[in-house]
């Protein structure tokens, strides 16, 4: 009695609960709405139009031969070499500054997480790369730097009695990749040097009771602890490498040819030098597949890596 | 074979001097314990003997060879850290085999080392695991393997159980004292638990703020305590103290007028102090008995019944509480009267500096 008393208690606050949290489900959607709009407006609506677009025959210059024109827009687009010159050129910018940034990176944590005097000041220079415009960035290197006749690379190889060279000409897609891993590397450096700041001091010496050298020390010891650290640079470094824009138009405006024009700047080149709404929106649709596809492996390879 | 000599050893942090001048001598196959409260330099004497941390002043010697300047992996140590300092990201049996692979032995050679020291230590089915998923038990003992695969003259624990729960912590205890029987190897202990000093140690070096306060045995440390530190820190519960001054003393017994009031007779020493000489009475709370007449007189305040013993807290009338360690159960009861004299005569005098100026045991 005094169980099934209790039983039918327990049941009614169990059901007075329930009512309680419905109501403040209710309530928290409503004043959940706004923000959810707001992003659903922002997200979707960019979205929707581009895919509505792709779908379409719609150039600026004869806007009035406009309708639905199926897949066309597509087949025109993985059918034309430079869309696939435009993905080679993209893998080879993001890889090629990902490995740039990740080595020095490491290198200037490992570098920094040292006591000497005037670490404050070093630091500090090793981050002040990332406080630059990209704009700017591309600008410096492109005529204090990289330039044949006034910039400092072109002098200090005359210094050396070789001939300069002129770097956009010959190695674009390389002067590209050190303009944005300059732009990147104090990225790398600021994550891996808080991570070096976490790994147990302990570890370090008890290694080296068991023997091990200094570099035995980084490869066995420092390197793994840093697995995880160095992932998620990658997975943050590519969200933005992939949308890399203004250090091309400033610098190389895709050239020379297609040398260095991505998938990005291909989208660029569609839709506001060619008017080719259409063939724009298809390429950025497929830009956005090729984003999710790498974002998929890199998620998957950082869960892991977390998971351990 | 290791024995291991300090000579006036020291360590400055900048300006602060965290050792200051330690000798001592530690036979080969000896465990010594060092223990003292926390922050009293124990890890820093460790881990100089280790090589982790640089010897300011003095000397080290092992087996007679002077190390200060030999790097930490030629001094033959091997050291078990506080943190256990595992590998997380390599498997027990990497773990264990890692100094064994630095010194570029073969594989299969270091396969039978580490599986053998598994065994040993009942590490064979998670050999293959990661730390991190191992019970505290286990990563304790992963990380004595990985002083043990290395076969070392030495080995050098700090404070190695204090993250363990109690009951796992008395058993490892006495894992350990078995494993340095078995593996016939000199051991530096350090602690701050006092018990752990005491059951573990052929000799216990007690420190205190960078000093050695005494170096002994066990039992010679309990009984015969050389100052009020060493007397205050070794036993559980404390030793009870009384103030007093010096009333009258002849060749066998002192009469100490106590802070409180007290009259108290105790055995002295065979030259008797002056008398009006401040001296503190030491007596441990199992050298007090409930008795129908005697010189302390208090109230029951609190009694705590721990099945083989019984402990009491007895208030004076001066307010101080002594500890009463008794047996007998039937008399106490909170709140009653009680008279407490000297059991079997036993006590320790102290003088003004805090030196142990006698310690009564009559046979
Ligand atoms: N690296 C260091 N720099 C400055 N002071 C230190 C350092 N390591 C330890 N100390 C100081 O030295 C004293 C002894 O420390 P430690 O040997 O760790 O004590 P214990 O192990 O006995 O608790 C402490 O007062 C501590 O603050
Ligand atoms: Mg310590």
């Amino acid at each position: 009695m005094a169980y099934a008393m209790k039983g039918a208690e327990t049941a009614g606050r169990a059901m007075a609960q329930d009512g309680l949290a419905r109501g403040r489900r209710r309530s928290s959607w409503l004043l959940l709405s706004p923000a959810v709009g707001m992003l659903a407006l922002w997200a979707f609506v960019p979205l929707a139009m581009t895919l509505y677009y792709s779908f379409q025959r719609y150039n600026l210059l004869y806007p009035e031969r406009r309708g639905f024109v199926g897949l066309l827009n597509y087949q025109l687009m993985v059918t034309d070499p430079s869309f696939w010159t435009a993905i080679v050129n993209t893998l080879l910018l993001v890889l090629g500054v990902l490995a740039t940034t990740l080595v020095l990176g490491t290198v200037f944590a490992l570098l920094l997480n040292q006591n000497f005097r005037g670490r404050g000041v070093a630091r500090l220079m090793v981050i002040a790369p990332f406080f630059v415009l990209p704009p700017v960035a591309a600008l410096i290197w492109k005529n204090l730097l990289f330039d044949p006749l006034n910039g400092l690379i072109g002098w200090l190889c005359t210094l050396m009695g070789l001939q300069p060279v002129a770097w956009f000409t010959v190695h674009p897609m390389l002067s590209l990749v050190i303009i944005v891993a300059w732009e990147w590397t104090p990225f790398a450096t600021l994550i891996l040097l808080t991570a070096l700041q976490s790994l147990d001091s302990e570890q370090l010496e008890a290694a080296r009771m068991d023997g091990a050298k200094p570099m035995s020390r980084i490869i066995y010891i420092v390197l793994p602890h840093l697995a995880r650290p160095m992932a998620i640079t990658v997975m943050m470094e590519s969200i933005f490498l992939l949308s890399i824009f203004a250090e091309i138009l400033t610098t190389t405006a895709g050239g020379p040819g297609d040398a260095t024009t991505t998938l990005t700047y291909l989208i660029y080149i569609r839709a506001l030098l060619d008017f080719d709404v259409g063939g724009g929106s298809a390429a950025g649709v497929l830009a956005i597949i090729l984003a999710n596809i790498v974002a998929f492996f890199l998620m998957r390879a950082v869960a892991r890596n977390i998971e351990e | 074979m290791a024995n291991l000599e300090l000579r006036q050893v020291g360590k400055w942090y900048g300006n602060y001097e965290a050792i200051k001048s330690v000798d001592l001598s530690i036979a080969d196959r000896e465990f010594v314990v060092f223990v003292g409260p926390s922050g009293c330099g124990k890890t820093t004497l460790l881990r100089m003997i280790a090589g982790l941390e640089e010897i300011t002043s003095g000397d080290l010697l092992i087996d007679g060879v002077h190390a200060n300047a030999v790097p930490p992996d030629k001094r033959g140590l091997a050291m078990v850290f506080q943190s256990y300092a595992l590998y997380p990201h390599m498997t027990v049996a990497q773990n264990m085999g890692f100094a064994l692979k630095m010194a570029g032995m073969p594989r299969a050679e270091i396969d039978a080392k580490v599986g053998e020291a598994a065994r040993v230590l009942q590490l064979e089915p998670v050999l293959g695991r990661k730390p991190r998923m191992l019970s505290g038990g286990q990563r304790q003992r992963v990380a004595i393997g990985r002083a043990i695969v290395r076969n070392p003259k030495g080995f050098l624990f700090d404070e190695p159980l204090s993250n363990l729960d109690a009951a796992l912590r008395v058993q490892m205890r006495i894992e350990l004292v078995k494993l340095h029987q078995a593996l016939a190897a000199t051991m530096i202990y350090v602690t701050h638990d006092q018990i752990e000093a005491m059951t573990m140690a052929d000799r216990i070096v007690v420190l205190n703020r960078g000093i050695v306060e005494q170096v002994g045995t066990p039992l010679n440390l309990y009984h015969r305590p050389a100052n009020l530190f060493v007397a205050g820190f070794i036993g559980s519960p404390k030793m009870n103290f009384f103030p007093g001054r010096v009333q009258r003393a002849d060749a066998s017994q002192v009469v100490l007028a106590l802070a409180g009031g007290e009259t108290f007779i105790v055995p002295g020493p065979e030259s008797p102090p002056a008398v009006g000489t401040e001296l503190t009475l030491g007596v441990r709370p199992e050298h007090f008995e409930m008795a129908a007449q005697g010189p302390l007189a208090g109230t029951v305040d609190v009694v705590e019944h721990l099945g083989v013993e019984t402990l009491v807290y007895v208030r004076l009338a001066s307010g101080a509480i002594v500890i009463v360690r008794t047996d007998d159960l039937s008399r106490v009861r909170v709140g009653e009267n009680v008279s407490l004299a000297l059991r079997a005569g036993r006590a320790s005098l102290f003088d003004s500096s805090g030196a142990a100026l006698f310690h009564a045991m009559p046979e």
